[in-house]
Formats: structure tokens, C-alpha cells, sequence
């Protein structure tokens, strides 16, 4: 028991490190480039955790849709544009800005830990049901199971309403990125 | 023999990463790194979800990660729409840059 709680404090820690180490290098990179990659790093510790937790679909996806496509989009983006010089990070635009911004970073991390700690022994109002773990089930497609059953049972209409969403994102996209001609700048003279 | 990892030190480490997110969206100018700070904050509430689904013993919590997903995909691409058509007239354009509607 003590070995497994060790492993378990081993994991954590290690992706802790990955997490806040990635979003400390998303913040510093000079070049935009290596602030995707830290993306990347802090993603990936965010997965580690959801397999921690047993939330294994979901570690899957992070892996996926995160890690895959969007830091891909990222990239692609940082290409297209051509910024993937250094920046001077010395210029302060605003002065005293990066204090007052400091000051609200730890102050917003001091008053959430301190309601986290404190609420930390408060009883829960309104458990669940229950999760399904594999771990304990000896079901290896527990969490999914459980997962699809309550996405297509209690919430099949959102779910639906996100093929909307995606729908008008992928077509607003295409509109927003589209080279207009010139004698037709404006979107109702040109599409009649 | 050391205790168990509680919740409690999931929703800290969630809360540090939401706090850097929030600092670098502050201190950054460059319009795509603001948009990797705005990852990093979503990133830390769905570390928070599983948490909370974990505790209390709800999946909905996990369901409503994967619907944060969703709208993440979707809110990337509209948004990355937007840098690259700003980009594209202004090359080198910094978030100070734009303080007009039409430019």
C-alpha cells in the first residue's frame, strides 16, 4: 500500500513539474515557437493527471485534440505568419504593468488556495452516483462506458448542439480568413 | 506510511496554473502567446473538473471537460481566424497596436 501511495506521489509531483514548468516556459520564450512547445509540456501533464485520476478517455482526448491539433494550429499559424523570430522582451510597454500584473497573479492564487484550504474538510453537498474506475471494477472500459453512457443519455442534446457549434466555427473561419476582392470590400456587396 | 493524495492538491496545482495563465495573458503582448495564456487558464478549469468529479463521485464533471474541449477546438479556430487576418494587414502587430475597430 505504501509502495502504490509513493508511485502515486511520484506521478503527481512529476507532472506538476511538467505542468507549471511548461507554463512558465509558455510565458518566457522569446520565440513563439518554443512557447508552443512548452504548451505541449504542460498538456501532456495535464493527461498525466487525468490518468491519475482514472479519467482515462479524457487523458486521451487532451492527448489528442490538445497535444495534436491545436498546438499543430498553433504551429501552422506561427509559420503561415512568418513570426517565428525572438522578441525583445525587455520593452515594457505600460510601466509599471508587470508589478500590478505580478501582484494579481499571486494574489489570485493566494485567495483560491486559501478557499481550497479552507473548504478542504467541508462536507459535500451533493455527491454523485459514483465513477466507475477500472482499478476498482476490473473493468478496463469503465470510465468510458460510463463516460458515453451519461454524454448520450442525459446530455445527447448538447452534444448535438456542439456539431452546431463546430459547423459555424469552421464556416466562420473560412469567411474571416478569406482574400475579399478589392472593388467588393464589404461581405453583403459581394456575395449577392 | 504518508497519506494519500487528496483533491485538495489537484485544485492547488490548478490554481497555480490558472494564476500563471492569467499573468502571462497580462504581461504579453504578442497576440498568439495571449491566445497559449488563455489555453493554459482552460487547462487548469478542466483539471479542476476531473477533480471535483473524482471527489465527489460524478461523471458528469468529466462530461462537462469533454464539452470544454469542444468549444476550446472551436473558440482556437475562430480565434486563430481572427490573428491571421489581423496579422496579415499588420504584420508585426502587437495587442497595443490595435486600439481601433477598423484598421
Amino acid at each position: 500500500m505504501t509502495d502504490t501511495t509513493f508511485l502515486e506521489y511520484v506521478v503527481f509531483f512529476s507532472a506538476a513539474v511538467m505542468i507549471l514548468g511548461g507554463a512558465v516556459g509558455v510565458i518566457t520564450m522569446k520565440n513563439p515557437v518554443h512557447a508552443a512547445l512548452g504548451l505541449v509540456l504542460t498538456l501532456f501533464g495535464v493527461a498525466v493527471q487525468f490518468v491519475a485520476m482514472e479519467a482515462h478517455f479524457l487523458a486521451a482526448v487532451q492527448v489528442i485534440v490538445y497535444a495534436g491539433a491545436i498546438v499543430v494550429l498553433f504551429l501552422f499559424v506561427i509559420m503561415l505568419l512568418g513570426v517565428d523570430q525572438s522578441m525583445d522582451l525587455s520593452i515594457e510597454p505600460i510601466p509599471i504593468q508587470r508589478p500590478m500584473a505580478a501582484i494579481m497573479g499571486v494574489g489570485l492564487v493566494g485567495l483560491v488556495g486559501a478557499a481550497v484550504v479552507r473548504a478542504r474538510d467541508a462536507s459535500s453537498i451533493n455527491p454523485g452516483s459514483g465513477i466507475a474506475t477500472a482499478t476498482d471494477s476490473g473493468n478496463n472500459d469503465a470510465n468510458i462506458q460510463q463516460l458515453a453512457s451519461n454524454l448520450y443519455g442525459d446530455h445527447v442534446f448538447a452534444f448535438q448542439l456542439t456539431s452546431v457549434l463546430l459547423v459555424v466555427a469552421v464556416a466562420g473561419t473560412v469567411l474571416l480568413t478569406r482574400k475579399w476582392p478589392r472593388e467588393a470590400p464589404d461581405v453583403e456587396s459581394s456575395d449577392a | 506510511m504518508i497519506a494519500a493524495i487528496e483533491p485538495t492538491w489537484y485544485l492547488l496545482l490548478a490554481s497555480m496554473l490558472f494564476g500563471l495563465g492569467a499573468f502571462g495573458l497580462l504581461v504579453r503582448r504578442n497576440p498568439l502567446i495571449m491566445f497559449m495564456c488563455i489555453e493554459l487558464m482552460l487547462n487548469a478549469a478542466t483539471l479542476t473538473f476531473v477533480a471535483f468529479a473524482t471527489d465527489l463521485g460524478d461523471i458528469n464533471g468529466q462530461t462537462a471537460v469533454f464539452f470544454v474541449m469542444v468549444v476550446a477546438a472551436a473558440e482556437v479556430v475562430v480565434g486563430l481566424g481572427i490573428i491571421v487576418s489581423i496579422l496579415r494587414r499588420r504584420p508585426g502587430a502587437t495587442a497595443d497596436d490595435l486600439a481601433e475597430l477598423k484598421g
